[in-house]
C-alpha cells in the first residue's frame, strides 16, 4: 500500500515503508529503540512511554520514534548523548516507581525492561532518583493469572489487548498523575469484574505485572 | 447580492439599537462592576443598596449590571453616568458611600469628587484614567468596552458598533478576512503566539466537509482571569470574532470551551448567545446571507490539562481528557475528527477589531513580530492589582512601576514570575525586557495565558518554584513518564531543599531533571512544568545554595529554616499581647519579666509577630534557625 523507501539509520541504509512509524521500521531491521508503549495496530501512538526518542536530521529536538512516519532519505539516530540522557532519565524515572525484584518476578529474563537495560548498558537499580512507595493490593483473583500494579509501568499494552483484541473493556486506565493506574470498574478483582480470563492481557505485558500464576510468584 | 443585504440589516439593527438604548444612556445610570473580583468584593450587595437608595429617594436612575472596570484593587466599584457630567468612577464602595452618592450626585449635582477614582471622558474638572501615569502606557482594545456596556443586553454592543465587522465581512468573501487576519499577525493568545491566520488557512485546507470552530476558555492557572472578565463582560465581542472565524474557513458549528468553576461567564455567554440567535447573527442564514453558524456552550469539568489542545477536544467526546501526541494537528484532525479551529478568547477577541480597522492599523500597534496589544492580570506585591492592556514592547518595568505603580510598603522587588505555572521568574536585571512573544521566551519565562505576579524581598524563590511545580505536579494527567515521575521527585527535591536537606549535587540533579522534563514529556504541560524551577535556578541559585549550604532562608518564608525570638532588649515585659495570641502556649514570661518563646512548642504560625504592638516589635523571625548566643547562653 505505502511506497517503499530508504532510510539512514545509524549509518544501515534500510527500507522501509514511507509513512510507517520509524520505531517499527527500525525493530523489523533488527535496530533496537527502547520501547514500551507502542502497539503496531494503533493508529497514533499514546507515546506515553517516553523511551524510544532518536534524532532526526533536520529536526533539531529529539522526536519520539513511534509518532514519526517514515519519509524518503530520512537520516536517523537511535544512539547521540542526548538520547542516551533522556533515555536513562525516562528508564530510571520508570524504575523509581518499580518494585525491583527480578529473582522472584515471572517475567525475569524475558522482560522489556530488562532487554533495555542490557541494549543501552543501564543500570536497572537506579540511584539518583528516591524509590517511589507504593501499596498496592496484589490482585491474584483471577484462577490463572495475578496483577502485580507495583511492577507496573503504565505501558497501556493490556488495555489495547483488553479493548481491541479480547473487545471486553474490563481494565482501563483511571486517576491523574502519580495515582494513575490500570485497573477495572471500580477497582473490583478482576475476577468479579465482567473480565472473562481470556488472558489476552497477560500476553501483552511486557514486564510481570500481568503474569500466569503457574510460573513464579 | 448578499453583501449589500448584510450592510442594511446591519443598518437596521444599529437603528434599533439606537432608539433602544439612547434613552436608556440619556438619564442618569449607575453602571455597578459585577465581574467576579467584584462580586467577590461585595458588587451585588452595592448594587442593591443602589437600588434601594434610589427607590427611596424616588430617583429617576438605572442601575445596571455591567462587566470588570479593570481596577480591580479599588473593588467594589462603580460608574455614574449622568448628563451634564463626565461619568465618574468611584472605589472602595460601601453602603454608607452608596447613600451619599445617591444623595449627593444622583439627588443633588455634586459629584463627590473627593470619593471618585477618575472620570471616564475627558472634561474641565476631573481627571480621567487617561490621565494617570499609568494611562500613558495603557492602550485597551478588547478591554475597551469592558465595564461600559451592559452585559446583558445586546443593544448595549450593537451600539458601539458591534457586528458591524460581520456586516462588512459578509457583504464580502470569505478569503478577505482570512487574508486579513493573516496580514495582521494576529497571533494566538493562549500562550504560544502561534499565527492565528496561518492556523485558519491550514484548517481552510483541512479537505472535509465539516469544520469546528472552538473558543478555549478553559483558563486554569492559578491567578489568571483575563479570559473570565472578558466573557462576563463583553461575550459579544468573543462571539462576533468566532462568527468571522467560521465565515473565513467555512464552518457551521462551534463550542466555548468553558471551565464550570465560571458560572456567570457561562450565564452571560449563555444569553449572549440566545440574544445574538434572536437578531440573527447565529443561526442558518446569518444577516439573510446564506452563511449558516451557530455556537454552544461546552462547559469543562476543571482539570487544568484539559486547556491543552487535544486533551480539551478529547474532553468534548466524551473521553478522558487527556494529551495526544501531535501531529495530526487539530487544524488538519480536530473535533470529532475534522479540521478544527482552536483559539483563545483574547485571540477571538481582537478579531472583530482587525476587520473594522485593517491589518495595517493593527500592525500599528506593538512590536513587529509581536503586534497589537497583551492583556495581563497584574497581581501579587503591586500597588495596583487588576486587569490592564498595553501594547505589545511595554517593558516590564513600565507595566510593574507604571501601570501597577510599583511595590507597596516600600519593600523591593525581587522578580516577576510571568506565564503562570508554565512561566518562569525573571529578576531585576530583565526588567527591561520588552513584553512580546520572542523576547520573554528568549528571557525564560512565557507569554502563557497572561498571569503576571510581583514578588518582592519577602518572597523566597525556592518556595515559590515548589508553589508553581506543586500545582504542576498536581495537574499532571499522569499519561507520560516524565511529566508523571519527574515532576514528583522535582518536588520532592524542591520540598528537601526549603527544609535545608541537599547539596550542591542535589540542586545538579534537580537541573538535569527539570531539562530532562522539559524536553521529554508529551504535552506543554510537562514541558513547560520546569520553567519556574530552571528560571529560579538560573536567577537566583544563591538562594538556592542559602537553604542547603547554611540552612538559611533568606527571605523567611520556609518554615523550617526559621524560628521565631523575642528580643529582650524590646519587649516591654508588661504587655502580655504575644501571650494570649499564641494557640500552642509556648511563650511563656521568664523570671526577668521578659517573654521567651518554647522552640519546642513553637509551630511557627506568626501569630505573635503580628500581634506584638508595633511600638515595641520585639518578635522576629530568625534564619538560620539557631537562637542568638546570648540567648542560649541564659536558657542553660
Ligand atoms: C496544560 C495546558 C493548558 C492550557 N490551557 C489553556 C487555556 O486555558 N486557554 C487557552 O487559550 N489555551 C490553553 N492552552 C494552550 C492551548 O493548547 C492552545 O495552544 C491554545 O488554546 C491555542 O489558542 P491560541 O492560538 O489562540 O493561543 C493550554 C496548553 C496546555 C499545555
Ligand atoms: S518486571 Fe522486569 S525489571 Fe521488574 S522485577 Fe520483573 S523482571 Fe525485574
Ligand atoms: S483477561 Fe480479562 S482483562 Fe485481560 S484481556 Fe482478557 S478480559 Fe480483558
Ligand atoms: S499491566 Fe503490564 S501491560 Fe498493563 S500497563 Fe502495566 S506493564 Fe503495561
Ligand atoms: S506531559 Fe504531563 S499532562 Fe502532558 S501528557 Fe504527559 S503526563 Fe499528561
Ligand atoms: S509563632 Fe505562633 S506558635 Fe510560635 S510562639 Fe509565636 S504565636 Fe506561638
Ligand atoms: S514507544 Fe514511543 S513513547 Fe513509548
Ligand atoms: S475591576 Fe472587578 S473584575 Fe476587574
Amino acid at each position: 500500500m505505502n511506497k517503499p523507501v530508504k532510510i539512514i539509520i545509524d549509518d544501515h541504509e534500510i527500507e522501509a515503508f514511507a509513512g510507517e512509524k520509524l520505531l517499527w521500521a527500525a525493530l523489523d531491521n533488527d535496530i533496537f529503540i527502547p520501547h514500551l508503549c507502542a502497539i503496531r495496530e494503533e493508529k497514533r501512538s499514546g507515546a506515553s512511554c517516553r523511551l524510544c526518542f532518536v534524532e532526526i536530521e533536520g529536526i533539531s529536538q529529539p522526536v519520539t520514534s513511534c509518532t514519526k512516519s517514515v519519509e524518503d532519505g530520512m537520516v536517523v539516530k537511535t544512539r547521540s548523548p542526548r538520547i542516551d540522557r533522556l533515555v536513562k532519565t525516562g528508564f530510571e524515572l520508570l524504575l523509581s516507581d518499580h518494585d525491583l525484584k527480578c529473582r522472584e518476578c515471572p517475567a525475569n529474563r524475558s522482560c522489556a525492561l530488562q532487554k533495555i537495560a542490557k541494549e543501552r548498558g543501564l543500570k536497572l537499580r537506579q540511584k539518583r532518583f528516591k524509590h517511589i512507595e507504593r501499596d498496592y493490593q496484589l490482585d491474584d483473583s483471577p484462577k490463572e493469572f495475578a496483577f502485580n500494579r507495583s511492577r507496573c509501568v503504565l505501558c497501556g499494552q493490556c488495555v489495547w489487548a483488553d479493548r481491541e483484541e479480547a473487545k471486553i473493556g474490563a481494565i482501563g486506565f483511571t486517576r491523574r498523575g502519580i495515582k494513575r493506574v490500570v485497573t477495572t470498574f471500580e477497582d473490583l478483582p478482576l475476577a468479579e469484574s465482567i473480565c472473562t480470563e481470556c488472558k489476552l492481557c497477560v500476553d501483552a505485558c511486557p514486564v510481570g505485572a500481568l503474569y500466569y500464576k503457574d510460573l513464579k510468584k | 447580492m448578499s453583501g449589500s443585504g448584510s450592510e442594511k440589516i446591519y443598518s437596521k439593527l444599529y437603528e434599533q439599537a439606537k432608539a433602544k438604548v439612547e434613552p436608556k444612556e440619556s438619564k442618569a445610570r449607575v453602571l455597578v462592576g459585577t465581574a467576579t473580583c467584584g462580586v467577590s468584593a461585595g458588587a451585588l450587595k452595592i448594587k442593591e443598596d443602589f437600588e434601594r437608595e434610589i427607590k427611596e429617594k424616588d430617583l429617576d436612575a438605572d442601575v445596571v449590571e455591567v462587566g470588570c472596570i479593570g481596577h480591580c484593587y479599588a473593588e467594589p466599584m462603580a460608574v455614574i453616568a449622568k448628563p451634564g457630567f463626565p461619568p465618574v468612577c468611584y472605589g472602595y464602595l460601601d453602603e454608607g458611600l452608596v447613600h451619599r452618592l445617591v444623595e449627593d450626585f444622583l439627588g443633588g449635582d455634586d459629584p463627590s469628587y473627593e470619593y471618585a477614582l477618575a472620570a471616564l471622558e475627558r472634561n474641565d474638572v476631573f481627571p480621567t484614567f487617561e490621565d494617570f501615569p499609568r494611562g500613558v502606557y495603557e492602550q485597551k482594545l478588547i478591554l475597551e468596552n469592558c465595564g461600559f456596556i451592559d452585559v446583558r443586553d445586546i443593544e448595549s454592543y450593537i451600539v458601539r458598533e458591534g457586528y458591524s465587522a460581520l456586516s462588512k465581512a459578509l457583504a464580502g468573501k470569505p478569503a478577505e478576512v482570512l487574508e486579513e487576519i493573516k496580514a495582521a499577525n494576529l497571533r494566538g493568545r493562549g500562550g504560544a503566539g502561534f499565527p492565528a491566520g496561518i492556523k485558519w488557512e491550514a484548517c481552510l485546507n483541512g479537505g472535509a466537509d465539516e469544520r469546528y470552530v472552538i473558543c478555549n476558555a478553559d483558563e486554569g492557572d492559578p491567578g489568571a482571569f483575563m479570559d473570565r472578565s472578558i466573557l462576563e463582560s463583553d461575550p459579544h465581542l468573543v462571539i462576533e470574532g468566532m462568527i468571522l472565524c467560521a465565515y473565513a474557513i467555512g464552518a457551521h458549528k462551534g463550542y466555548l470551551y468553558i471551565r464550570a468553576e465560571y458560572p456567570r461567564a457561562v450565564r452571560h455567554v449563555q444569553e449572549a448567545i440566545n440574544q445574538a440567535r434572536e437578531k440573527g447573527l447565529l443561526g442558518s442564514s446569518i444577516m439573510d446571507t446564506e452563511f449558516a453558524f451557530d455556537l454552544d456552550i461546552f462547559q469543562g469539568s476543571g482539570a487544568f490539562v484539559c486547556g491543552e489542545a487535544t486533551a480539551l477536544v478529547n474532553s468534548m467526546e466524551g473521553k478522558m481528557g487527556m494529551p495526544e501526541s501531535r501531529p495530526p494537528r487539530l487544524a488538519s484532525k480536530g473535533f470529532r475528527g475534522k479540521p478544527t479551529i482552536l483559539n483563545n478568547v483574547k485571540t477571538f477577541a481582537y478579531v472583530p477589531f482587525i476587520i473594522n480597522r485593517g491589518a495595517d492599523w493593527f500592525k500599528g500597534i506593538g512590536t513587529d513580530h509581536s503586534p497589537g496589544t497583551a492583556v495581563f492580570s497584574l497581581v501579587g506585591k503591586v500597588a495596583n492589582t487588576g486587569l490592564v492592556e498595553v501594547p505589545m514592547g511595554t517593558t516590564l518595568r513600565q507595566l510593574i512601576y507604571e501601570v501597577g505603580d510599583g511595590l507597596p510598603n516600600e519593600k523591593e522587588f525581587k522578580a516577576v514570575q510571568i506565564g503562570g505555572p508554565s512561566g518562569g521568574c525573571l529578576p531585576e536585571s530583565a526588567l527591561d525586557v520588552p513584553i512580546d512573544f520572542d523576547s520573554l521566551h528568549e528571557a525564560g519565562a512565557i507569554m502563557g495565558s497572561g498571569g503576571l505576579v510581583v514578588m518582592d524581598e519577602d518572597d523566597c524563590m525556592v518556595a515559590v518554584a515548589r508553589y508553581f511545580l506543586e500545582f504542576t505536579q498536581h495537574e499532571s494527567c499522569g499519561k507520560c513518564t516524565f511529566c508523571r515521575l519527574g515532576t514528583k521527585h522535582m518536588l520532592d527535591i524542591l520540598n528537601d531543599i526549603t527544609m535545608g536537606e541537599g547539596d550542591e549535587e542535589t540542586l545538579s540533579l534537580l537541573k538535569e531533571l527539570a531539562e530532562d522534563v522539559r524536553d521529554g514529556s508529551l504535552c506543554n504541560l510537562g514541558k513547560t512544568a520546569p520553567n519556574p524551577v530552571l528560571t529560579t535556578l538560573e536567577y537566583f541559585y544563591d538562594e538556592y545554595r542559602a537553604h542547603i549550604e547554611e540552612g538559611r532562608c533568606p527571605a523567611l518564608v520556609c518554615r523550617n529554616l526559621i524560628l521565631y525570638y523575642i528580643e529582650p532588649p524590646k519587649c516591654s515585659k508588661l504587655c502580655n499581647v504575644c501571650v494570649g495570641s499564641c494557640p500552642t502556649e509556648a511563650i511563656f514570661t521568664r523570671d526577668d519579666g521578659l517573654k521567651e518563646i518554647d522552640q519546642e512548642k513553637c509551630v511557627k504560625c506568626a501569630n505573635c509577630l503580628k500581634a506584638c504592638p508595633p511600638e515595641y516589635n520585639a518578635i522576629v523571625k530568625i534564619s538560620p534557625p539557631v537562637l542568638p548566643p546570648e540567648k542560649e547562653k541564659k536558657t542553660k
